[in-house]
């Protein structure tokens, strides 16, 4: 099967080794994977601070670049969720990292190995814009040797929705904050989540705070072995 | 609304630990009680979705069924009255007040009216409104005002509220602090006010097109006091709340206790048209408020605000809400809705940051039981801010507008990306202000993810074999 990644921006930029961990998790399970170069950005940013205009022609933009693929799978809840509201989704062949694996591909097992404590975000993008429900506890559910622990008051934003985190800096951190030690209270070695977005909130904080908590995507937990 | 805005106004209230405490115990007992009573109800979606068809239609006929609402009332031995605005509705009640040689008025929880400022203006011709909902009497009290649509002195915890009456009401009396003796206090105020004060002002939860009836529920048992004992009653009621007919009352009933205070069945329930002789008030007042709603009706996506039931579920799911409490929106009607709500009844300019006072986490749409869209409204309304008031060259702006151009061509994304590596260029700078209080930014990787990517030697992959 041959599919297109659009790694989005954010990714791109910041996190490459989700990139890289997507690219060996396809390519583990039989996909051919393509990366159209010509791709930048969804429009997400743009448009939820309100400048739709520009937000809408990146949508296009990113139509046009991913027009002739089959198949075009993402690691950002976010951006997959925005660009199906904003005319991007592809006629249906636009889907998220876990929608691909579990849907498309059929496989909940995807064969990775990773021995550590680890806590899930559900983040809020992925429960209720997407739709994705539990396929990302599936997913992490067969990863061997895996302590998954439960996240307290998980369905609660971490706050950082974007230019909100900076607009309205305050309240994201009282949010954050909360967050924080729902995730401290598990006293797990890694925070993961379906989109680098929050974990570059919550990371940024841990990091900060010397926590000793690592945030790592999805991906690069399903792509260890 | 103070210059600043939401971000200022949330900055002051988070300072304050004990009110960020009360109201977020509250907040989340609510939370748990609703969505408790919600999962009891096998066909809750088929209920929201009824109750926004409902609301839909009311609003799609809304001239129609205003002129036959005022028809039944009238039918009914009621009077019917047309306000503007703020302004013309406070006369009109103030002229009725005033025709009955009233010094005081006795009051049903009503937001129209905290929104119209009916109090205020009652003072200032010589009459005193008397709030009878505990959590109102408790504002009224301490010169404060309310937090909350539903629970409006949310903010305030049990020994606050026990020296406040023990400083005003009680006289001086200790009250202990048993909760049912601190009520005591409130109750034996209030039911001399029911016994003697000859004139009630209410506000409305629905009104009934076909029948003429005005509905009002509660929890504690005033306001059936306020619609039943006074011989004059004013109902101030926003446009928005008319039904068309008797039987939307099945629907909305069981949405709005299930979802604002986590009951099956609100404790009180008054329903009444028109006048009875010997039962109830001799005269009653319709006074039906326009005050910014009609153009609200005409913003097409924006209209669905006015399907608000004032549950106030959307809150109490609030991030944002839970945090800040409710005097950060600055509005009578705070949280998600009142983010929605008052830039659009008050003018976009005159609330410019209300609409971006969110996460759009979502968690106000899952919960609203006439399944108001909030953050597509959100979304919405910041457009409407960009495009209608902010100037072309603000910082934001000029920010949005250069990123915008990166992200446009490939080659200027790339560009951006090595100077981001550097720690400048326009996705750091938009990225930076404000972050990093409580955050740190990871490091710029030395290589992005498509710089890795053309690194990769060519490999065979299953299939055809051709490297990529």
């Amino acid at each position: 099967m041959r599919v297109a990644l659009f790694i989005t921006c954010f990714n791109d930029t910041l996190f490459p080794q989700t990139g890289r961990a997507v690219v060996t998790l396809l390519e583990r399970l039989g996909a051919q994977v393509d990366f159209p170069e010509a791709q930048t950005c969804c429009g997400q940013m743009h448009t939820n601070t309100g400048y739709q205009n520009r937000g809408r022609s990146l949508a296009r933009r990113f139509e046009r670049v991913f027009a002739g693929a089959d198949a075009v799978v993402s690691p950002s809840a976010s951006c997959v969720a925005y660009l199906r509201e904003n005319g991007g989704g592809l006629d249906g062949r636009l889907a998220e990292l876990t929608e691909f694996l579990v849907d498309r591909l059929g496989v909940e097992d995807v064969g990775a190995t990773f021995p550590h404590r680890v806590v899930l975000h559900p983040t809020c993008h992925s429960v209720r814009l997407m739709g994705i429900g539990d396929r990302p506890r599936r997913l992490l559910e067969r990863v061997r040797g895996i302590d998954l622990v439960e996240l307290g008051n998980a369905a609660e934003c971490c706050g950082f929705g974007g230019t909100f985190s900076v607009k309205n800096a305050d309240t994201s951190m009282a949010m954050l904050s909360d967050k924080l030690c729902d995730v401290l209270d598990t006293g797990a070695e890694v925070c993961t989540a379906a989109d680098n977005s929050c974990l570059l909130h919550i990371g940024g904080a841990l990091r900060r705070q010397r926590a000793g908590v690592r945030v790592m995507h999805l991906a690069e937990i399903l792509a260890a072995t | 609304m103070s210059k600043t805005g939401f971000p200022a106004a949330a900055r002051q209230a988070l300072g304050d630990t004990q009110m960020r405490r009360n109201v977020g115990k509250a907040t989340s007992t609510i939370r748990a009680r609703r969505a408790a009573r919600v999962a009891e109800v096998p066909d809750w979606e088929a209920l929201r979705d009824a109750g926004a068809a409902i609301k839909a239609r009311a609003m799609a006929t809304m001239p129609e069924q205003l002129e036959r609402l005022e028809a039944s009332v009238t039918r009914a031995g009621g009077k019917v009255h047309w306000a503007r605005d703020a302004a013309e509705c406070n006369a009109i009640v103030g002229g009725i007040a005033a025709g009955h040689g009233a010094r005081q008025v006795i009051k049903v929880k009503s937001l129209a009216t905290d929104e119209i400022g009916l109090n205020d203006a009652l003072a200032a011709q010589g009459v005193e409104a008397i709030e009878t909902d505990l959590a109102e009497l408790i504002n009224q009290l301490a010169h404060d005002t309310s937090s909350h649509i539903l629970v409006p002195a949310i903010h305030r915890n049990r020994a606050e509220v026990k020296l406040l009456f023990e400083h005003t009401i009680a006289r001086g009396q200790d009250l202990g602090w048993d909760i049912t003796a601190i009520a005591e206090a409130a109750r034996r105020h209030l039911r001399e006010k029911f016994l003697s004060v000859p004139v009630a002002i209410s506000g409305a939860n629905f009104g009934i097109a076909e029948t003429g009836t005005i509905c009002v529920v509660e929890s504690e048992g005033n306001g059936r006091m306020c619609l039943t004992l006074p011989r004059v009653l004013i109902t101030v009621m926003g446009i928005e709340k008319v039904l068309v007919e008797w039987r939307d009352l099945e629907v909305c009933l069981q949405l709005l206790p299930r979802s604002s205070t986590g009951e099956r069945m609100n404790p009180y329930t008054s329903l009444w048209t028109g006048v009875r002789a010997g039962d109830g008030p001799e005269e009653f007042h319709l006074v039906l408020l326009d005050n910014g709603r009609t153009d609200v009706l005409g913003d097409e996506l924006g209209r669905q605000a006015l399907h608000c039931i004032r549950c106030s579920a959307c809150l109490n799911s609030c991030p944002v809400y839970s945090r800040t409490g409710g005097h950060a929106y600055e509005s009578v009607y705070p949280g998600p809705i009142g983010a929605i709500l008052t830039p659009q009844l008050r003018g976009l300019e005159n609330a410019p940051t209300l609409p971006y006072a969110s996460s759009l986490c979502g968690a106000c749409y899952e919960v609203c039981p006439v399944k108001i869209d909030i953050p597509s409204v959100l979304l919405h309304l910041r457009g409407r801010v960009v495009r209608e008031y902010k100037s072309r060259v603000s910082p934001e702006a000029l920010a949005m507008e250069t990123v915008g151009r990166v992200f446009g061509s490939q080659r200027r994304y790339e560009q951006a990306q090595k100077l981001a590596r550097l720690g400048h260029g326009p996705i750091v700078a938009a990225a930076l202000p404000g972050w990093s209080a409580m955050r740190g930014l990871p490091e710029v990787p030395e290589q992005s993810f498509r710089e890795w990517w053309r690194s990769r030697p060519a490999r065979p992959v299953r299939g055809d074999g051709a490297g990529p």
